[in-house]
């Protein structure tokens, strides 16, 4: 009972952990990070309870095969997001430097 | 026979159906929309067949591949399920015409052909997706599947939001993916904190488990913050006018008439139907709190607005707030009664604000922008448009006959009858809002301009503007089919007795 209780914990605690950096942070990259590591907590909890109900070195498969589930879900949502930002990242750059020329532009005519 | 009359495996079809052809339109090079129409046209009819199923020999369940609860996945038909699977088959098939309308215009323009052509290709493979994944959350009676549905649903509708490929959809909708995943990751955890206090997944049997503690409180307080936060509840609204705003018109549609739904079903079952017996007066009290202020701060909102895409977004906010207004008053109206406001309420939104956000983006098409102070004379070139657009106003302000009207109905009364009459003052006020900003822009559309700007505008085509106004004519007109749609919603999910660990090993 105490090993699953204590990887619960730690499970929770990363949970929060990640819940903090998404909030705090604005940075894309460490938010897709944070995302991560919150669902790593969730995946912690579930294998730990997958130790609990049958004792006797028998193990509940069903948590695993729902952690398995949620990692296949996370690594493609981790894909997508990662694109998003690199899209979201190359737009405003590109936005910037048009802006930029913009300026040059109108400071030339002004001189 | 696999396909009798009576078998329950016609409900795998929603869920199969649009996913085959969403994989096709992935691999296809053209005739995209064929397929998509073909998927749709077929949705609807074996959703029909359905609806005719369960009136006949009431609800069903579907074990995949013959697993029985607790180790299989269930599929499950009630009445509520299929309603909610009317309202998406109807409005996804009008949305799918009026996407291939409103592509081929975009396509028809000289300018950007390429980029209009890409995001064609990508529309209608993610629209079938996501289109599975609601099909799919409706159907489902197992915790866990569902949030796999919720996933596919967050992650097709963020990428459908990103289509537009302008710098602040883009920002939107990363921000969108973000909500959503922190919302499903919460629901994730709610999933494992019953899971280890009732050790199964399965809805009906979840049932049986009345008290399991404090483990069940967390679970639920869990379930709920990630469905509020990808149904939009005021404090957590922040994501949805950006992302629904900045979106490709047909995207627009799906994200909030369809989208935001299918969250709110689940939060709703959750509440009525698993956590009956935690759930407490006080609790139901804060949910129709914040509904209340959501209905006015979003009312308020819309009518600050510039722009008109914004402006049906915030009143999208604004009416999801009605829905939670039936929380507190479930404790006075009877178990059906509960569904149909909630249901009378979504079915009206979903057809009313599909015409309104279709009738925004085909004026943004026609003048290629949308800001509220320059729509002047639409009326004379997009006639039918804006006579989509006040029907759609009547029906979410809630005349009658609209279902909305009938919803609010029954709020008013039942209010009134338990003497809670502040809910009954945010309704009747949140109507008049939406009166505003209704008017507010329909008063622009009928001024009369004195420029020749309009008339350099390319006319648009029939699809453009007719699936709109026959959303909105429906919307208008579902109070008048109550009396049928409160047949269907009879039939509740009657919890079958399972031997439980009966099925396990073949």
């Amino acid at each position: 009972m105490t090993t699953t209780l204590i990887y619960s914990l730690a499970g929770l605690i990363l949970f929060g952990m990640g819940f903090y950096t998404l909030i705090i942070h604005s940075h894309p990259l460490r938010k897709i990070l944070a995302v991560n590591i919150m669902g790593t907590g969730v995946f912690l909890i579930l294998v730990a309870t997958a130790y609990i109900p049958l004792g006797e070195g028998e193990i509940d498969p069903v948590p695993h095969a729902m952690v398995l589930t949620g990692i296949v879900v996370s690594v493609s949502v981790t894909a997508l997001a990662l694109i998003l930002a690199c899209r979201v990242q190359e737009t405003s750059n590109s936005a910037l430097l048009k802006r930029r020329h913009q300026l040059k532009e109108t400071r030339k005519n002004n001189t | 026979m696999i396909f009798a009359a009576d078998t329950p495996s016609w409900m795998l079809a929603p869920v199969i159906l649009p996913l085959i052809a969403g994989l096709l339109c992935f691999l296809l090079s053209r005739r995209r929309f064929i397929v998509a129409l073909i998927a749709v046209l077929s949705n609807l009819f074996v959703v029909c067949f359905l609806t005719y199923q369960l009136l006949i020999f009431g609800p069903m369940r579907c074990y995949i591949g013959g697993w029985q609860p607790p180790l299989g996945i269930t599929l499950r038909t009630d009445g509520p399920a299929l309603l909610m699977l009317l309202m998406t088959a109807v409005t996804g098939l009008a949305i799918t015409l009026y996407a291939r309308g409103y592509f081929s215009h975009r396509i028809s323009d000289p300018v950007r052909v390429g980029r209009h052509q890409r995001q064609q290709r990508y529309f209608w493979p993610l629209w079938m997706l996501l289109l599975t994944g609601l099909n799919a959350l409706f159907l489902s009676g197992d915790i866990f599947n569902l949030y796999v549905t919720l996933e596919l649903i967050g992650i097709s509708a963020a990428s459908l939001a990103a289509l537009s490929g302008k710098p602040a959809s883009q920002r939107a909708s990363f921000r969108y993916l973000l909500v959503s995943l922190l919302g499903s990751l919460t629901y994730l955890l709610g999933v494992v904190f019953l899971y280890r206090s009732c050790g199964v997944l399965d809805l009906d049997l979840l049932q049986n488990f009345t008290d399991a503690g404090s483990g069940m409180r967390v679970a639920l307080a869990l379930l709920t913050v990630g469905l509020l936060l990808k149904t939009a509840l005021v404090p957590l609204h922040f994501w949805l006018p950006p992302a629904h705003a900045n979106a490709l018109a047909p995207v627009s549609v799906i994200l909030s008439a369809l989208v935001v739904k299918a969250s709110f079903y689940l939060l709703f079952r959750f509440w009525f139907e698993l956590f009956t017996p935690i759930v407490t007066t006080s609790a139901l009290n804060f949910m129709g709190t914040l509904g209340a202020i959501a209905i006015l701060w979003g009312a308020i909102q819309a009518i600050r607005q510039h722009r008109l895409k914004l402006m049906v977004a915030y009143s999208t906010v604004s009416q999801l707030g009605y829905l939670f207004i039936a929380f507190p008053l479930s404790r006075v109206v009877e178990g059906v009664q509960v569904w149909s406001i909630v249901l009378f309420i979504a079915l009206t939104h979903a057809c009313a604000k599909s015409a309104m956000f279709m009738a925004a983006g085909s004026v943004y098409l026609h003048l290629g922008h949308d800001r509220i102070k320059d729509l002047e004379g639409v009326r004379a070139s997009l006639p039918i448009t804006v006579f989509a657009y006040g029907i759609a106003g009547v029906s979410l302000m809630g005349l009658p006959p609209s279902g909305a009207f009938i919803a609010k109905w029954m709020m008013l009364s039942s209010s009134f009858e338990s003497s809670q009459w502040w809910w009954a003052l945010v309704i009747v006020t949140g109507s008049l809002l939406a009166m505003i900003y209704v008017f507010r822009v329909m008063s622009r559309f009928f001024v009369i301009s004195k420029e020749a700007s309009i008339k350099q505008s390319v006319p648009l085509s029939p699809l453009l503007e007719w699936p709109a106004l026959i959303l909105a004519l429906i919307s208008l007109f579902l109070g008048l089919l109550a009396p049928w749609l409160l047949k269907i919603l009879s039939h509740e999910n009657v919890r079958p007795v399972v031997e439980i660990f009966q099925g396990g090993l073949p």
